[in-house]
């Protein structure tokens, strides 16, 4: 528990209304998408760079932990205060303060939710590509923070691939600027980059510039149903073989479906076993061509049913059935072990056959979808802790994956982080030499251990 | 004396408390949430709070109350929520829990316990508008007169429509034969169409005779109970049913038709809680637009002669009508008028804020929802917004006068009456 001392100055930095110590807040800031929950000591909403500042100052002299947090939409457990102390909740830096049309940039602050940002720049005929399916309320500094990801990344890249510059408040209180406003730019260490993915542990970002690109000119949007999984596997295989490269490749298995369909009007028939989500962009003359090649590739393989939209609507209802998904899963079992490893695109059949095996052999479901195009499989082991043996057969399940992964040249985590969850597989994926550096930077910058502690290294 | 209360209790809905997975989707869909935004008001947290009030890990403080208090029983969450969890039915049953500890003032009980008489409801009625004269300032409106409020617990600034000089139901008998082969429809009337809008009930009649039917209006019938449960008053709620069961049950209509999306929801969803007699009645409840539709009013509507100097009319969907699947209804029977052209207007399913005693409470927040709505209005360029639902009417109009926006907020039964009544 915090002192009286304490609430006192800070309630003087960002004023009364803005901390909280009661129950209510800390138990409302005290969980993510991990389910988990630590409640914090107190919760406080800054509005600006300035103030956070001066907060972490304060908790440099004091010692209190503090937990950056965006909308609380994590799946590792990021911004869990584990060790109490401060819910920094940045939502009221929620500005878009300028959207460049010359330079094809836009300035926001962290808290701007990243649809909302989409739909500004979408306004003046531009894009800003990187669309994690928590999209409508993840806030760009959380996917900022944890390099989000998203179904366009085959063809657009990731959150870090549009991150120029940043606004940053140091662990000690510092407010520093890193990259900037051009395209280029190599003058010191490139610490945008160090940045992007610190899910939280080196700065608090407060502002972002982002690189946007012209919008395309049209979409088309597929929905294949496959009567198995190698079928849509192959069908990866096929399209990427035949030298197109969709926006997004997007994969379900036959769980999955089972999963979503209270979730759509479509129709999802009970021979499909997989489905993949096609969308291809640019313009309207060619993105027919290359739909009608990509059906053409992918008939042979097993398809039961396609559906093609027609317009921006039919496309959307798709897109709905893809981001029901993660949160539709509890229905197998009531506990999720949510994992989200990544494999090179064309080692994804073998990773897919692999998973399965080590759910027969555990006799535990686990259900896979995910971006197909990256080999981004999210892979969910579905138990019921309260049975007996259940969680140990669950962390079972999850070790021999992550050692199956690393073999076929993958990682443990495409998108999602490292957070809390997965910190104690690290050592599985980095040598120690990695690790040590990367401690080496935490040390340096935040000596006193006070931001976001606890997280990605098991023991800071 | 042990007091009736045939709500489901909190602990009824542990289970599908334990549904919601914390994915926070619903950050993108409440709209309290999105004028506060702080995670205590939005569905994800509420659900945590009642949960933990489940448990005994927190107290049922004001601080509590008021986070409950915070939700308009929209049902966005719900209708978005992956897994389902039934967001709004948990915050009144919280609500109801919070007030089984601590006593009820918190959720307003000036309005519960008003509704709960109608007799009481009448004479004050009849005293209020004499009082009026006196009390209350008149703002002049295009619209007609409307008044502010000097009570307390309403807000100064707040417009509200101008009492009924008769309440409906004293307006017409008990029953009023159509043709002997067609069906006996109760009509629902609901307090605000009773004492308010009587204008909608006469609208309602007229089409129901147009079509033959012969139409109840049970005189003991009361306040469908919402405002109560709303309030977290459980035991009025259940005694407010049991005084529709008997009202409604002894005349044995075919159908009973309520006006109101509130009342609706009322008398189905918040009714097949209560046991077998009242999901009987729940069964037999249709909303007039539903109503009207399956019996073929759009064909005779559509028969009248095209008006010459049509007003631009828009759609507001009630979200209580919406979450039971009938937002098309109102929207047919508008395209069906001759009389109007209808237009279409942004977000005409976002909800327009009042949320029952919400607004009474949060008007500042139920206010910058409104202004929301005002605004699409405005750029809709309809002349007038119709809606199905007596208490978004309410809203909507203020929510105009405030913006000092000329067009007005009617019911699309209005409308209807309106039309039928050129004919005849
Ligand atoms: C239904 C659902 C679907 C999802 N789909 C995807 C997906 O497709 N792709 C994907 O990549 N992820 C996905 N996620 C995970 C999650 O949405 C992302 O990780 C997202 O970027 C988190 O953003 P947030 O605002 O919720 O951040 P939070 O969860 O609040 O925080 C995440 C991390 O960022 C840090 N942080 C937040 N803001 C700042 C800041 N301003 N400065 C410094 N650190 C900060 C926190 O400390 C924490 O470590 C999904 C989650 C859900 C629930
Ligand atoms: S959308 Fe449903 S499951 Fe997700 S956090 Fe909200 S209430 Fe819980
Ligand atoms: S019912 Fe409406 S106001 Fe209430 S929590 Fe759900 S979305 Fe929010």
């Amino acid at each position: 528990m915090l002192e009286n001392r304490i609430i006192r100055i800070i309630e003087g930095i960002v004023g009364e209304q803005h901390v909280s110590t009661a129950d209510t807040d800390r138990l409302c800031y005290s969980y993510d998408a991990t389910q988990r929950q630590h409640r914090p000591d107190a919760v406080v909403w800054p509005s600006n760079a300035k103030e956070i500042s001066l907060l972490l100052k304060m908790a440099n002299a004091e010692g209190i932990p503090v937990y950056p947090r965006g909308a609380g939409s994590g799946f590792t457990g990021g911004s869990l205060p584990i060790h109490g102390g401060l819910a920094l909740v940045l939502t009221r830096l929620d500005a878009i303060l300028r959207i460049d049309e010359e330079n094809l940039i836009a300035e926001v602050e962290p808290g701007v939710v990243t649809r909302q940002l989409q739909k500004a720049v979408e306004a003046l005929g531009l894009f800003y590509p990187p669309d994690p399916a928590s999209l409508k309320f993840s806030t760009l500094g959380g996917n900022v923070a944890e390099c989000a990801g998203g179904p366009r990344c085959v063809k657009y890249g990731v959150t870090k691939d549009y991150v120029l510059g940043l606004e940053v408040v140091t662990p000690q209180g510092d407010i520093i600027r890193t990259g900037g406003e051009t395209m280029k730019g190599v003058v010191g260490y490139d610490l945008t980059k160090l940045l992007v993915g610190s899910e939280g542990t080196l700065g608090v970002i407060t502002k972002i510039i982002l690189k946007l690109l012209p919008l395309p000119a049209a979409k088309k949007t597929m929905l294949v149903l496959f009567d198995s999984i190698d079928g849509a596997a192959q069908a990866v295989a096929a399209i990427i073989g035949g030298k197109i490269i969709p926006t997004t490749l997007e994969f379900m298995d036959g769980t999955t479906i089972d999963c979503v369909r209270r979730n759509t009007d479509l129709e999802l028939p009970q021979a499909a076993r997989a489905v993949l989500i096609i969308e291809v962009d640019g313009d309207s003359a060619l993105i027919e061509k290359q739909a009608e090649t990509i059906l053409k590739l992918v008939n042979p393989l097993g398809v039961v049913n396609t559906w093609v939209a027609a317009n921006s609507e039919e496309s959307e209802a798709i897109w709905q059935v893809r981001r029901s998904v993660s949160p539709s899963m509890r229905k197998v079992n009531p506990d999720k072990f949510n994992e989200d490893i990544c494999v090179p695109r064309s080692r994804l059949p073998e990773m897919i056959r692999t998973i399965e095996a080590i759910s027969d052999k555990l006799q535990i479901p686990i259900v896979n979808f995910g971006h197909a195009g990256d080999g981004n499989i999210h892979v969910n082991i579905m138990v019921d802790t309260a049975e007996p043996g259940q969680e140990q057969k669950a962390k079972q399940a999850i070790e021999e994956i992550f050692a199956a992964t690393l073999k076929l040249g993958g990682t443990m985590s495409g998108e999602h982080g490292v957070g809390v969850t997965k910190a104690p597989y690290i050592p599985m994926e980095l040598d120690p030499a990695a690790v040590a550096y990367m401690k080496a930077i935490k040390k340096a910058l935040d000596p006193n251990n006070i931001l976001n502690p606890g997280k990605i290294f098991l023991q800071d | 004396m042990k007091r009736l209360d045939r709500h489901k209790t909190l602990a009824d809905y542990r289970q599908q408390m334990d549904q919601c997975v914390k994915c926070g989707v619903c950050r993108a869909h409440c709209p309290v949430f999105g004028e506060e935004g702080r995670e205590a008001v939005v569905a994800r947290g509420k659900v945590t709070l009642a949960h933990a009030l489940l448990n005994k890990e927190i107290e049922p403080d004001p601080l509590l109350s008021e986070n409950f208090s915070k939700c308009l029983q929209c049902g966005k969450c719900v209708r978005r929520c992956p897994t389902q969890v039934p967001v709004d039915d948990i915050v009144l049953a919280a609500r109801r829990e919070i007030v089984a500890r601590r006593g009820q003032s918190l959720f307003g009980r000036s309005l519960t316990s008003l509704l709960r008489r109608p007799r009481l409801m009448h004479l004050l009625a009849g005293s209020a508008r004499r009082a009026a004269r006196l009390l209350f300032r008149r703002v002049p409106q295009k619209s007609g007169l409307r008044l502010r409020f000097p009570a307390p617990f309403i807000d100064r600034q707040r417009s509200l429509p101008a009492l009924a000089k008769r309440p409906f139901r004293r307006r017409h008998p008990e029953f009023i034969a159509g043709q002997p082969d067609q069906p006996i429809i109760a009509l629902f009337t609901g307090c605000m169409v009773n004492y308010l809008y009587p204008e909608i009930g006469e609208g309602a009649l007229k089409a129901l005779a147009a079509l033959g039917f012969n139409v109840i209006i049970p005189k003991d019938q009361g306040c469908c109970g919402l405002p109560a449960l709303s309030a977290g008053d459980g035991t009025s709620a259940s005694e407010l049913a049991a005084r529709n069961l008997r009202a409604f049950g002894e005349h044995q209509p075919d159908q009973i038709v309520t006006l109101c999306a509130s009342c609706h929801s009322g008398l189905t969803h918040h009714f097949k809680d209560l046991g077998p007699d009242y999901e009987a009645l729940a069964e037999r409840v249709v909303d007039i637009n539903d109503l009207l539709v399956s019996q073929g009013l759009e064909e005779v509507l559509q028969q009248l002669p095209q008006a010459t100097q049509k007003p631009k009319v828009t759609v507001h969907t009630p979200c209580h009508l919406r979450n039971s699947g009938l937002d098309e209804p109102p929207k047919k029977l508008l395209a069906a008028l001759p009389t109007i052209e209808l237009v279409k207007m942004n977000k005409a399913n976002a909800c327009c804020g009042l949320g029952g005693t919400f607004s009474v409470h949060h008007y500042q927040t139920s206010r910058q929802l409104g202004a929301a709505k005002a605004n699409a209005v405005k750029e809709s360029g309809a002349d007038l917004v119709a809606t199905a639902c007596p208490g978004c009417i309410m809203q909507l109009q203020d929510s105009l006068d405030q913006a000092d926006l000329p067009q007005r907020a009617c019911h699309v039964l209005e409308l209807v009456g309106e039309a039928l009544e050129e004919k005849s």
